[in-house]
């Protein structure tokens, strides 16, 4: 039993090393700017054509929702209007940024882990490393500045389209003008509403990204190995955002 | 000169290399042969620093391979090309991108890349495969795509890991041909890992046999098919029963 726990909490210490010497490489290759400079663009553009269908499809539905949840909880006692801040509101500040966030951890964190996974375990990485490429610097600074530069991007569409759903819900299945939901949604508006939905996409993406190639780069033994990694990756990842969004809300609000 | 002296190393609890020493001499074809999970290739891979010993030492050129900085590993590979296993290809990219992809690393200007590139698929009778990707060729010819990715390099020393595993006897003898031809036109060093005793007897200048993490004998051609030890015996005359564990091959676990 004792035992049992040494052993665990070994395991767990190990593995936190590993994740630290990781990070410490990551940082220093950001310093091989020539290699990492040019493939950057690649992976935006592949993480953004991922990424951006996910997102409207979820924001145009949690929109929606939003709209119709709100009106309901309001049962009258409260003016109609303020369907249009809370659906403001709690797409700006939440479920922009967590529920895309959750999505592109299994789109975007699954392909990195599976790719780079791939690539170890048929030696593509050990080949790099012989042709005297940082593995570091070329594939994995790439996905990481990729991922931390586009989420935000990828969010702010998916914040500016779920309140457009929300809006033509409103208008359409409530009895809701446009200028009450505008009303609504500037009532309470801050600035900051937009900047912490960005901060936390942002947040998201470096974590998901990193935890994708970590896991990736430290997988061993043929296809299975490949499919155990990526499912743990996206596993902590989502974990991962969960906690971050509740340390973003203790730390910045 | 590539020096082994006295290599350990282990993953966990196996011990894979245990006292390894063995020189490979300027110019000559060292073949290494030895039982799968031996650890053939975990020696291999010392040599380029993708592994780092436990204890002992890799000497190439007099530069302890472990002890070099980022910059000196980049100089060292630079002039080391490793053919892998399973040829290792991006499979992203195209042949010529691959073979071009250590080219630009050395800053080498885009007329000449596309001269080596030329020339190196060339020297592996490749020559229109350009354009094409990993996944559109056979076993056979991505491993010499793999071996024109590490000539282009012009690399003093090759590394080939089970250059013929996997390969039909035709297409084995074809490789085995293009090691002895790149050999001939480049002059360079080489250390083969393989289990193929004919590849090893076509390609070999010596062999020398891993067993149990470290050299069981090394010696030419003819002195290792005249040997007297039981265990080189069995495993160059293939015969399942004998004085070798090939199971336990690898050095063994330590506890
Ligand atoms: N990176 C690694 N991590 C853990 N174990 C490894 C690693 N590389 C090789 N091994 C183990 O070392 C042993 C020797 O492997 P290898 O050198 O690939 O054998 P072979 O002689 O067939 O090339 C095997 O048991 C293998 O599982
Ligand atoms: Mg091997």
């Amino acid at each position: 039993m004792y035992n049992l726990v040494a052993v665990r909490v070994a395991g767990w210490i190990s593995a936190l090393g590993r994740a630290g010497h990781f990070l410490s490489d990551v940082t220093r290759s950001l310093r091989d700017v020539g290699t990492w400079a040019g493939l950057t663009a690649v992976q935006m553009r592949r993480i953004g054509v991922q990424s951006l269908p996910i997102a409207v499809f979820i924001s145009i539905f949690t929109g929606i929702v939003l709209a119709l949840l709100s009106s309901y909880s309001f049962t009258g006692a409260v003016p109609l209007y303020f369907v249009g801040t809370f659906v403001g509101k709690a797409m700006m500040l939440e479920l922009a940024p967590v529920l895309v966030g959750l999505a592109l951890a299994g789109r975007v964190g699954a392909n990195i882990a599976a790719e780079l996974g791939t690539m170890r375990v048929t030696e593509q990485v050990d080949a790099l490393e012989t042709l005297a490429y940082n593995p570091h610097a070329y594939l994995v600074v790439p996905r990481v500045v990729a991922a931390t530069s586009m989420f935000p991007v990828v969010v702010a569409l998916a914040m500016a389209v779920g309140m457009g759903a929300g809006w033509i819900a409103s208008i359409s299945l409530l009895e809701l003008s446009t200028p009450d939901f505008v009303k609504g949604l500037r009532l309470f508006y801050q600035f900051k509403d937009v900047w912490f939905g960005l901060v936390k996409a942002m947040s998201f993406g470096l974590v998901i990204a990193l935890i994708g190639c970590h896991k990736g780069l430290s997988t061993r033994g043929g296809a299975e190995g490949v499919g155990r990694e990526t499912t743990s990756a996206v596993v902590l990842s989502a974990e991962m955002i969960l906690v971050l969004d509740a340390f973003w809300a203790v730390v910045l609000l | 000169m590539i020096v082994f002296r006295n290599v350990h190393k282990r993953f966990g609890t196996k011990q894979v290399l245990q006292g390894f020493s063995l020189d490979v001499k300027e110019g000559e074809t060292m073949v290494v042969i030895g039982y799968s999970g031996s650890g053939k290739s975990v020696a291999l891979k010392h040599v380029v620093g993708l592994l780092a010993p436990d204890e002992g030492e890799v000497e190439v050129d007099g530069r302890i391979v472990h002890q070099l900085d980022r910059a000196g590993l980049v100089e060292l590979r630079s002039q080391i090309g490793f053919v892998f296993q399973f040829a290792a290809l991006f499979d992203s990219m195209t042949v010529r991108e691959n073979l071009a992809l250590g080219l630009r690393r050395q800053k080498v200007n885009s007329r000449t890349i596309e001269e080596r590139v030329r020339e190196s698929l060339a020297l592996v009778d490749l020559m229109g495969a350009e354009d094409r990707y990993p996944a559109e060729l056979s076993g056979g010819m991505r491993k010499r795509v793999g071996l024109a990715r590490a000539i282009a390099l012009r690399p003093r020393y090759l590394l080939y890991d089970e250059p013929t595993t996997g390969l039909d006897p035709v297409t084995a003898a074809v490789i085995n041909e293009l090691m002895v031809r790149t050999r001939e036109r480049l002059g360079v060093t080489g250390i083969v890992v393989t289990h193929d005793m004919t590849s090893a007897y076509r390609v070999a200048d010596r062999i020398a046999m891993l067993y149990r993490g470290a050299i069981r004998q090394v010696g030419t051609v003819e002195q290792v098919q005249r040997t007297h030890d039981p265990i080189v015996r069995q495993f160059i005359e293939g015969r399942p029963e004998g004085a070798a564990d090939a199971e336990g091959a690898a050095a063994g676990t330590t506890r």
